[in-house]
């Protein structure tokens, strides 16, 4: 490639660092849900829904953390409502999540009809003190938002909860086997709530990001499928969180590529540039995880199955 | 083959998503400004008639509230409401997804008792087509297209004057000399303002060099984003889109750089970024076809109006651009409304240098409909599978 220069390979770092956290953020929060054995559709929906939260509370308070803690409240909600509908009232989980994100995607238009014409009061722009300044590295890895530094804390800390605490193996006890779990005494249906509410509040998290900080507006749809992408990374990622951060990085590291090979005038046509991340994502995972042990293992046995504790 | 049977099973599928997807959001994005025809009536028989309001009805591709193109053709529709009050009666179907699917909704218009159908966008063409020929006596009016019929006719605005302009300010503005363009949709009409973008530019800094990245979609606010960021990594510090939203504006002002506002006036979303707005003002031609089938006097035919019917316009321009560059744009706006201006004018260099239009010559509606190729100073290629 002509014409990468460190500086500019510096801010293609950087811009990959900021594109992969949206959706390593969803994804991460899907992970949970699956692990559980409940399977979300509903992704896209709650981060518009989150998204437009996020933004008109960012509006009216100037604060991100705010406009985050809103996101992650309406992303919950909505878990919550769907977690309650297929938990409690076995409703099909796939027809629900479907549901769910067709629902969101008209609330949300419905409640932002009037901030479409609004803007974020501004706000600060975020640097580690001292490390910002390095060259290279400062530009690459340090001027980011404190939320992807919080996404590479959260992928690591979800990765011990999972395999190391006694909390993450009752996690995965009930999305593997409900019933051995129920037998031994665990509360399934509020333990599985838990966890959908808890993906519901990442991808909320997640929604408010891509309107306050990755594209700082609000426009009805603007979630743009990135929902749908979240979803698809997860199960790629064979329910990993270090493979979702990875894959989520290398989603976003493609995009931002392949808009460089295009300003570069690279001579391939960006209707195939515009596929390539998700062809390399998709390979890539799927290089990884080819062993299809590892896939069984690794799939909650239980995902998508309704659990009734009395039969 | 194999190959064409999975091809047409998924493409089977695609329209069952879509159709789904369209009842769903239809059902939630339409909206009746009027009180809905008799049942009974039937579409032929109000339109005969002719003795209530005049029926009108639009379809847009987007939602109103992008801030964009289709707020722009909404605007043009209150301003016929405005203009002949109780005489009409407009209504308009938002999200109406371009393809097969539009032709469902706008068979719906007719149904409804319009008489007069606006149809906002390219995709839109062949079910207007289809519908204009089953329905005689109903008028239909498409954008951007390029197929008519006795009862469609095609319309359109000048962007590339708009472009023309914001590359002026641009190229006085730029420091880097490296121009940043996200593209929708790699047809005619996008390429042709990305080279009228560079031609202003270059016509006060002959050092312009133009980027371009194309993010295949005419409204995917993050991926706007992401190309506009793309483009500003690699040196480009001022920014121009032909894109719906406003996603590239607010970048350039989250970096500290430039960028306009394109279709409507964006100026809100930007207060430091924003150089100016090319806004295109649908009001004019709406008005002026809805007196047409008022009077009885509507014609099918082809209609492309620009800075000079008062459709385009540069509007909003920030402190920030000097006043001799805005001195120049007066002036570029004054030739072309009395004609002694022209913005495609030879001699032109295609990207490899070689001329294009000859020396004084002027490009006429047809060349501008087939502009395919890149001006000497854009870089990169044209996605064209060729």
């Amino acid at each position: 490639m002509t014409g990468l220069t460190p500086e500019s390979l510096a801010l293609l770092i950087a811009a990959t660092l900021n594109a992969g956290t949206v959706v390593a953020l969803a994804s991460l929060g899907l992970l949970i849900n699956e692990r559980a054995g409940v399977l979300n559709l509903g992704a896209e929906g709650m981060m518009l829904v989150a998204a437009i939260a996020g933004f008109a509370t960012g509006v009216h308070t100037g604060s991100d953390w705010l406009g985050f803690a809103a996101g992650a409240a309406a992303g919950a909600v909505l878990a919550g409502a769907f977690g309650l509908l297929v938990i409690w009232l076995n409703t099909n989980q796939y027809a629900t999540g479907l549901a769910l994100s067709l629902f969101g995607a008209g609330l949300s238009a419905f409640v932002g009809i009037t901030y479409t014409q609004q803007r974020l009061p501004e706000r600060p722009h975020f640097a580690i003190p001292g490390l910002a300044d390095l060259p290279f590295v400062g530009p690459a890895f340090f001027k980011q938002h404190p939320l992807v530094y919080l996404t590479i804390a959260l992928a690591i800390g979800l990765t011990w909860f999972l395999m190391r605490s006694r909390a993450g193996l009752v996690l995965r006890a009930v999305g593997e086997s409900p019933e051995s779990a129920h037998a031994l005494g665990y509360a399934v249906r509020p333990i599985r709530l838990l966890a959908v509410m808890t993906g519901g509040a990442l991808c909320g998290i997640a929604g408010a990001y891509i309107s306050l900080v990755y594209t700082p507006l609000w426009v009805e749809g603007m979630v743009a499928g990135k929902g749908w992408i979240a979803l698809a990374l997860t199960t790629f990622a064979t329910w990993r969180p270090a493979r979702v951060l990875l894959g989520a990085y290398l989603f976003g590291g493609v995009t931002m590529l392949q808009f460089q090979m295009q300003g570069q005038g690279v001579q391939i046509p960006s209707q195939f540039l515009t596929m390539l991340p998700y062809i390399a994502t998709i390979i890539v995972l799927v290089l990884i995880s080819r062993n299809p042990t590892w896939i069984r293992i690794n799939m909650p046995a239980s995902l998508g199955k309704p659990f009734h504790p009395g039969a | 083959m194999s190959s064409n049977l999975s091809k047409r099973s998924l493409l089977k599928l695609a329209g069952w998503a879509s159709l789904a997807a369209t009842a769903a959001l239809v059902g939630c994005g339409k909206k009746e400004e009027a009180a809905p025809a008799a049942p009974e009536a039937s579409a032929a028989a109000s339109a005969a008639e002719a003795v209530g309001p005049l029926k009108i009805a639009f379809a847009y591709v987007g939602p109103v509230g992008d801030a964009g193109w289709t707020y722009a053709h909404d605007q043009g529709r209150l301003a016929i409401e405005k203009e002949f009050g109780d005489k009409v009666k407009t209504s308009y179907v938002e999200k109406v997804p371009e393809g097969p699917e539009s032709e469902r909704v706008i068979r719906d218009l007719v149904g409804q008792g319009n008489v007069l159908i606006f149809g906002t966008t390219f995709g839109y063409m062949e079910p207007m087509l289809k519908v204009a020929a089953d329905n005689p006596s109903v008028k239909f009016e498409h954008a951007t297209g390029y197929k008519s019929a006795p009862n469609m006719r095609t319309y359109d605005a000048r962007t590339y004057e708009g472009a023309y302009m914001a590359g002026v300010i641009a190229g006085s503005m730029t420091k880097s000399n490296t121009l940043g363009v996200v593209g929708s949709i790699p047809i005619p009409e996008v390429i042709r303002n990305i080279n009228s973008f560079t031609l202003g530019a270059q016509s006060v800094n002959p050092k312009i060099k133009t980027k371009v990245v194309w993010v295949n979609a005419w409204f995917d606010p993050p991926k706007e984003s992401e190309g506009a960021q793309s483009l500003l990594n690699q040196g480009a510090d001022v920014l121009f889109q032909n894109t719906d939203s406003a996603a590239v504006l607010q970048t350039a002002e989250k970096a500290g750089k430039f960028a306009f506002g394109w279709d409507s006036d964006m100026s809100k979303f930007g207060p430091k970024a924003h150089l100016a707005s090319a806004v295109i003002n649908w009001g004019p031609y709406y008005v002026k076809a809805t007196k047409d089938a008022l009077e009885g006097t509507w014609q099918t035919g082809g209609v492309w109006w620009g800075v000079k019917e008062g459709a385009i316009d540069l509007v909003s321009v920030s402190d920030a651009v000097p006043a001799d560059v805005k001195a120049k744009i007066d002036t570029i706006k004054a030739g072309l409304k009395d004609g002694s201006f022209v913005i495609w004018k030879g001699p032109l260099l295609g990207q490899d240098g070689k001329e294009v239009l000859a020396k004084d010559a002027v490009a006429d509606d047809k060349f501008l409909g087939g502009v395919n190729f890149y001006v000497k100073g854009v870089e990169g290629s044209i996605p064209s599978g060729k």
